[in-house]
């Protein structure tokens, strides 16, 4: 569904991206896991068109988005919840609901899925008039992956969805993830926390320096020892 | 008893200079906002607005809600090109590269003014014949053109309060003043929320221009020097960025003002306008809506 060939990014003379190549099947999770700095954030801004790659290319099913502005990458149903949740703090909930439907022109459909929205997430519907930025960091992700399924997503791209929470809520936000995916939503998958990432990923990506140095399924790859070594503390 | 009374007048002159304050200081809190660009060219948007009612009523012999809404439209557009041609390019450079093309643009606008027109100021035409009404036993007087400013203005700012809360393009400004990537992410178009934004200012500016003409009948090309920078006082005063604060700071400038006048000494009511700038920036630079800086790295 998602192909990068050989992309190159740069941020400014810093070349933070040499030259990667990945995958990512329709209907699979796939996970790019990976130290601080690695170019993660890099790799997903650039497929949502913040950034320009220098060289490479960029396909969405077959078809080359490179040059897109994001939001025509996100009207192709491209959509990424970005890290650091990024939420309209000084919104309530519904507005930065409203948000992420910002393209979508059928209200109803807009109502029906802020339902679902809610059905996934019902501390959302209680704190619906509250200003987000007065939310837990736990909420404050189910708002962002809230907001970005208002987006009406085909593929997802999620940067590090873990971030900062407690590990009772990153168990919550994954088999979240999962529900999202099993629903029809393909997703790629960015993380520094490997053991979580790898437990719900069909395929896996490391990505050190700019550089893939390791992929595999996942499964296989979370046995492996040098990512046990390097990623998953032992 | 009397006392009181010249109080009340003062209040009532004083909120009238206010509104106008309070029209312009939004255009000003809006542009930071959403683009963090101290727009030196708002007051001189304010001055074209001015000569445009001037020249809708002259020449076109509008009245005064004709003259009104041409000097508001005159301004969107002009508002919205200064933006494409001056600003918009220099989105991804340094601030003080924008803020000086900004003080650039507001002396091309003042003195291409000054070289079309002339530097002489104009009488603005009576389009409006003087009413005074007599309160408290006609102790306090409040003029027509008094109630017409502070009706404008309030439904001025309850319609950008609606448009800002309320519609797809007030959410999307508030979104990109927020976080411009997160909006983008959205699918926010950066480039038409950020012309919409000049769109709104300057069309405020526009009618604050035309409102001044009416009430001190004379306009000039440099005119709105001193309420621009008054405005920007206001804005800050308020907390730049904030809509509420913006509103609320220019009424109580322009309140101040007149009291300075009033019971000071008038040559006192710049410095006392600069006196709070630096008072502000030295106690609460936030101002008083302003959220603490939260300044992105």
């Amino acid at each position: 569904m998602l192909e990068i060939k050989d992309m190159h990014v740069y941020y400014g003379a810093i070349h933070a991206i040499k030259g990667i190549s990945l995958n990512v099947p329709a209907g699979k999770i796939v996970t790019l896991i990976g130290a601080n700095g690695a170019g993660k954030s890099t790799t997903l801004k650039t497929i949502s068109g913040l950034l320009r790659p220098k060289e490479g290319d960029i396909l969405y099913n077959g078809e080359s988005i490179t040059q897109l502005s994001a939001r025509k990458i996100v009207e192709n149903g491209l959509v990424q919840v970005p890290e650091g949740r990024r939420i309209f703090a000084d919104m309530t909930v519904r507005e930065n609901l409203e948000m992420g439907a910002f393209l979508q022109k059928d209200k109803a459909w807009i109502k029906a899925t802020q339902a679902k929205v809610f059905e996934k997430f019902p501390r959302l519907k209680e704190r619906i008039n509250q200003l987000s930025g007065t939310m837990s960091g736990g909420e404050q992700q189910m708002l962002a992956i809230g907001r970005g399924l208002m987006a009406n997503p085909k593929m997802l791209l999620l940067d590090e969805p873990s971030m900062g929470l407690a590990p009772l809520l990153v168990k919550e936000i994954f088999s979240i993830i999962r529900e999202v995916n099993q629903s029809g939503i393909t997703i790629l998958l960015v993380e520094q926390n490997a053991n979580m990432a790898l437990s719900i990923a069909d395929y896996a990506y490391v990505l050190e320096t700019g550089k893939i140095t390791l992929e595999g399924p996942a499964q296989e790859l979370a046995a492996s020892e040098e990512v046990r070594k390097a990623y998953l503390g032992g | 008893m009397e006392q009181f009374y010249v109080f009340l007048q003062q209040m009532v002159n004083g909120l009238s200079l206010g509104s106008i304050y309070a029209l312009i200081a939004l255009g000003y809190t809006m542009v930071y906002g959403i683009i963090k660009l101290i727009n030196f060219a708002h007051g001189d948007i304010y001055m074209v607005g001015a000569f445009v009612g001037y020249f809708a009523v002259n020449y076109l012999h509008l009245g005064f809600l004709g003259a009104l809404g041409v000097a508001m439209a005159v301004c969107v557009v002009l508002g919205i090109l200064i933006e494409r041609i001056a600003y918009k390019p220099l989105r991804n450079a340094t601030r003080i590269a924008a803020l000086i093309t900004a003080i650039g643009v507001s002396f091309l606008l003042e003195y291409t003014t000054v070289f079309a027109l002339g530097a002489q100021s104009r009488a603005f035409p009576e389009v409006l014949s003087n009413v005074r009404i007599g309160l408290f036993g006609n102790k306090v007087f409040v003029t027509n053109k008094e109630l017409l400013i502070y009706g404008v203005t309030l439904v001025l700012m309850i319609l950008l309060q609606f448009i800002v809360k309320k519609t797809k393009t007030g959410k999307a400004m508030r979104a990109v003043a927020f976080d411009r990537e997160a909006a983008m992410l959205m699918g926010v178009n950066i480039d038409n929320t950020i012309s919409a934004t000049f769109a709104l200012g300057s069309a405020l500016a526009g009618a604050a221009g035309v409102l001044v003409g009416i009430y001190y009948s004379a306009i000039s090309p440099l005119m709105g020097v001193n309420p621009g920078l008054k405005a920007f006082v206001a804005a800050v005063l308020g907390g730049i960025g904030s809509i509420p604060g913006a509103a609320l700071g220019g009424v109580v400038m322009g309140v101040i003002e007149t009291m300075v006048i009033a019971y000071g000494q008038s040559t006192y009511r710049d410095a006392v306008a600069f006196a709070i700038l630096i008072i502000i920036l030295i106690i609460k630079p936030s101002g008083i809506f302003g959220s603490n800086a939260r300044e992105k790295v």
